[in-house]
């Protein structure tokens, strides 16, 4: 994408009924790490992969519990990311105090994909420059959402987000027939191959990647690293070992779009698929 | 009124509200809501009177409403309240359906919002008047419960409002069982109706029954029960009663 005329704020429309400045929000997610999804009749496993700045720091949060029921995963702008999580679980909270009930997913991703829209059409605002994965359990079964900062929602089988996400959904259009009747711990080795896709030969440790699990019975939590190296180790999917080269092309969570980077040049405007 | 029209000036915190906004008595009332599961789903009997005060004024008053798909209301005490509720939940009920999306709200988050409205007008010192019975079935599962005026709610297998409380939960301690059939479900309930009759002065002899399954709800239309008067305890009530006439 090139700089032009009409992307200078949010409520300037392009000839081509194109919103500049919402498409570059979605720059924003593909720039962000990878964060997959995939969901069976019963369970729903979420996962991204954990980049810190350097050595010496820490790696970001990128999924976020919300409910029992409910979590999420996200890829773009982190303090987006958060603060949307906020939102979320503030809604789950006020709904479960009034009605003793889970909110239903479908309707926090509608509730979050109207607020996503408010800022597409206010001047003094910015879209979120945040995807959101929506895992969630309601009384119509397991549900997998993708948010985008366009305000669009879709619903998923299984989906991957961020940087080399290309990767990790070739995985997954070759194996989602299987995954509705799928095991929970197929899945999370599913999750864990996806995820792999997306390192590009870098070795698969617990380290770089965060599992999330939730399902029917099984309440919305993060799987504590060791037993994800343990289902690594017992489902054999060390990668090849890479050298440095490939491993430096870190793709941050915070950031800096590549000027000429993805070029999508002109064509649909992404936010209509 | 008079010492209302005087507290008013002083009650400066107040604002615009005033005093006689606020519900202070109810003028009126319905009396006793009973209600219980049964096999199919809930059963759930109140008579068609409104009282004002002692009179029993209105003998047309339909104190049970079906709420949504799955629920079914019945209420005791004001009224004009008890239209209110109706009058929010008709809104919730409304805004649930828009939604389209093939969740719905079921008796026990009914039940919890009716909670917390009744809650939040006593806290106000504004409270809507009523004691309310939410009984319904979702997905197989049955829900009777109760909220009363301040906010008090719980569950039971069978429930029962005002002087209910003191005549109809008794006789259903006794016996009431679970899975009973429709037949004896209605009969039990009579049996409690009859009672309140007899002993409740609000009461009046025209009843209806409504009862609610998976696949909806049905309301009787209103009858009257048999009663006797014959009891020989009831001709010379005052025989052997000293001081008495």
């Amino acid at each position: 994408m090139f700089r032009n005329q009409y992307d200078t704020d949010v409520t300037t429309w392009s000839p081509a009924g194109r919103l500049f400045q919402v498409e570059y929000a979605m720059e924003a997610v593909k720039q962000g790490s990878a964060a997959i999804g995939l969901r069976s009749k019963t369970h729903i496993v979420l996962g991204c992969v954990n980049k810190a700045n350097s050595e010496l720091s820490s790696h970001q949060k990128k999924i976020f519990k919300v409910d029992d029921h409910i979590g999420v995963a996200i890829a773009g702008l982190t303090a987006d990311g958060r603060v949307l999580s906020r939102y979320m679980r503030n809604e789950c909270i006020n709904y479960s105090f009034t009605y003793e009930s889970p909110l239903p997913v479908g309707r926090l991703v509608v509730q979050l994909a109207d607020k996503a829209q408010v800022c597409t059409q206010r001047s003094w605002k910015r879209p979120y420059g945040v995807g959101l994965l929506v895992a969630g359990l309601d009384e119509s079964g397991a549900h997998l959402y993708y948010n985008c900062p366009s305000g669009n929602y879709f619903e998923y089988q299984a989906f991957a987000i961020g940087s080399r996400s290309q990767a990790a959904k070739t995985y997954l259009e070759r194996r989602f027939e299987s995954f509705t009747d799928a095991s929970r711990d197929d899945l999370v080795k599913d999750a864990l191959m996806a995820i792999r896709e997306t390192l590009q030969g870098e070795t698969l440790k617990s380290s770089v990647c965060t599992i999330a699990v939730v399902g029917v019975g099984e309440p919305f939590h993060i799987l504590d690293q060791a037993t994800v190296q343990q289902m690594i180790d017992a489902f054999e999917i060390v990668g090849e070992q890479e050298g440095p080269a490939a491993a430096g092309q870190e793709a941050s969570a915070e950031p800096e779009p590549e000027q000429g980077g993805a070029a999508a040049g002109e064509g649909v405007a992404p936010m209509d698929i | 009124m008079d010492f209302m029209a005087s507290k008013q000036p002083e009650n400066s915190l107040l604002g615009p509200e005033a005093d006689s906004q606020r519900t202070l008595y109810p003028y009126v009332t319905g009396t006793s809501v009973v209600a219980l599961k049964y096999k199919d789903g809930i059963l759930m009997a109140a008579d068609m009177g409104g009282s004002y005060g002692s009179t029993l004024r209105y003998k047309n008053v339909e104190r049970m409403k079906a709420i949504g798909k799955h629920s079914l209301l019945g209420a005791s005490g004001e009224i004009s309240d008890f239209q209110e509720i109706l009058r929010y939940l008709d809104d919730l009920i409304l805004y649930d359906n828009m939604w389209d999306d093939g969740n719905s709200l079921g008796p026990k988050e009914v039940h919890n919002y009716l909670t917390r409205v009744m809650y939040n007008r006593r806290n106000k010192f504004n409270p809507l008047w009523n004691s309310l019975v939410l009984g319904g079935i979702k997905n197989g599962q049955k829900y009777l419960g109760t909220v009363s005026m301040i906010g008090v709610n719980f569950e039971d297998d069978h429930v029962a409002t005002g002087f209910g409380n003191h005549l109809a939960r008794p006789i259903l301690r006794q016996e009431w069982h679970e899975n009973l059939s429709f037949e004896d479900g209605v009969k039990l309930l009579e049996k409690c109706m009859r009672v309140l009759l007899y002993r409740d002065r609000s009461a009046i002899n025209k009843l209806q029954i409504a009862k609610i399954t998976e696949e909806g709800m049905t309301i009787s239309q209103p009858y009257s029960l048999k009663t006797y008067w014959e009891f020989s305890a009831f001709e010379n009530p005052t025989q052997g009663a000293v001081g008495s006439w």
